[in-house]
């Protein structure tokens, strides 16, 4: 066994039972934290692939925004887990039955000659990835790319206005108002005698 | 030099525990939200594998497209999931059949 395949099945075994850990286990922060840890080791295997940009952008956009946001919704929610639970071990022969069923079709056709080729282009080490993905997602994926921005805005946008809200009754600054305010409606200037005059009709 | 295969196998294990899991936590539209992150993992796994035997980039931008997509599709499912917290307080999928679909 070489020195590669073991990496490789160091890491597969931890992204394996990472998943498991997010599938079983009880508390949603602790899934959030296994979800964590499989993307991170999902990260490596890329790594080993030749990927090197992609690793690193799922470890700084998925661990770093993704998953910080989940977290940052089931801490907000104030869940009671254990309606949610029920039905876990009645569902759990019938899960296992079907996964086991899809993962052994899968591993039936890739296992079949067709996909047992080895062979792959070894690079220089002044290769570079990323420049590689720029040079041909600028060119001819421009468009695609336009479009993923537009669907990012599109997102910002519905997460902004799907959790906006007005709450009645709260006291707030209205900005415009407070510019077009006249000097005549804020200083209101009041005739008073003066104190001498006032001293003399005392008297 | 690992084969092809080994790395299309870690991607259907994976891709198969997420839909276990979508069966075992069927009422907690926050897992379920999870597993379906881990299946977009297990899709991406095999993108980059193929990209790498065959030697051909499309396929790592086409995991980048789909990293765009996830983000996106997460942000949008937590926010729908915030506003259905906040007006049913429950996360529960069973009680939210108010369009008795």
């Amino acid at each position: 066994m070489t020195f590669e395949q073991i990496i490789f099945y160091f890491f597969s075994t931890i992204l394996i039972s990472g998943a498991l850990g997010v599938v079983l286990v009880r508390n949603p922060v602790y899934a959030a934290l296994f979800l964590i840890l499989s993307f991170f080791t999902s990260s490596a295997i890329w790594l080993m692939l030749e990927a090197e940009f992609l690793g690193i952008t799922l470890v700084l956009v998925y661990v770093g925004a993704v998953m910080v946001l989940f977290l940052f919704v089931i801490m907000m929610l104030d869940i009671n887990m254990d309606p949610l639970r029920e039905g876990f071990v009645k569902m759990m022969p019938l899960a296992a039955l079907v996964a086991i069923i899809i993962a052994a079709e899968i591993v039936l056709v890739m296992a079949s000659p067709s996909f047992n080729f080895d062979q792959s282009v070894v690079h220089a080490a002044d290769y570079s990835n990323t420049k590689a993905i720029g040079n041909i997602l600028y060119t001819e994926y421009v468009y695609p790319f336009e479009i993923a921005a537009v669907i990012l805005v599109v997102a910002i946008i519905a997460a902004i206005a799907l959790t906006l809200r007005r709450r009645k009754g709260v006291k707030h600054q209205n900005p415009s108002k407070q510019i077009r305010t006249k000097r005549n409606d804020r200083v209101r200037l009041v005739k008073m005698p003066s104190s001498s005059t006032q001293n003399r009709a005392g008297e | 030099m690992i084969p092809l295969s080994n790395f299309l196998i870690l991607g259907a294990v994976l891709f198969s525990i997420s839909i276990a899991g979508m069966f075992l936590n069927r009422k907690n539209i926050l897992i379920l939200l999870m597993c379906i992150e881990l299946m977009l993992l297990a899709v991406n796994i095999n993108f980059i594998a193929f990209s790498h035997y065959l030697n051909d980039m499309a396929g790592q931008v086409f995991v980048f497209f789909i990293l765009t997509v996830a983000a996106a599709e997460a942000a949008i499912g937590l926010a729908i999931l915030v506003v259905l917290f906040r007006n049913r307080r429950t996360i529960n999928v069973q009680d939210l059949d108010e369009m008795r679909g």
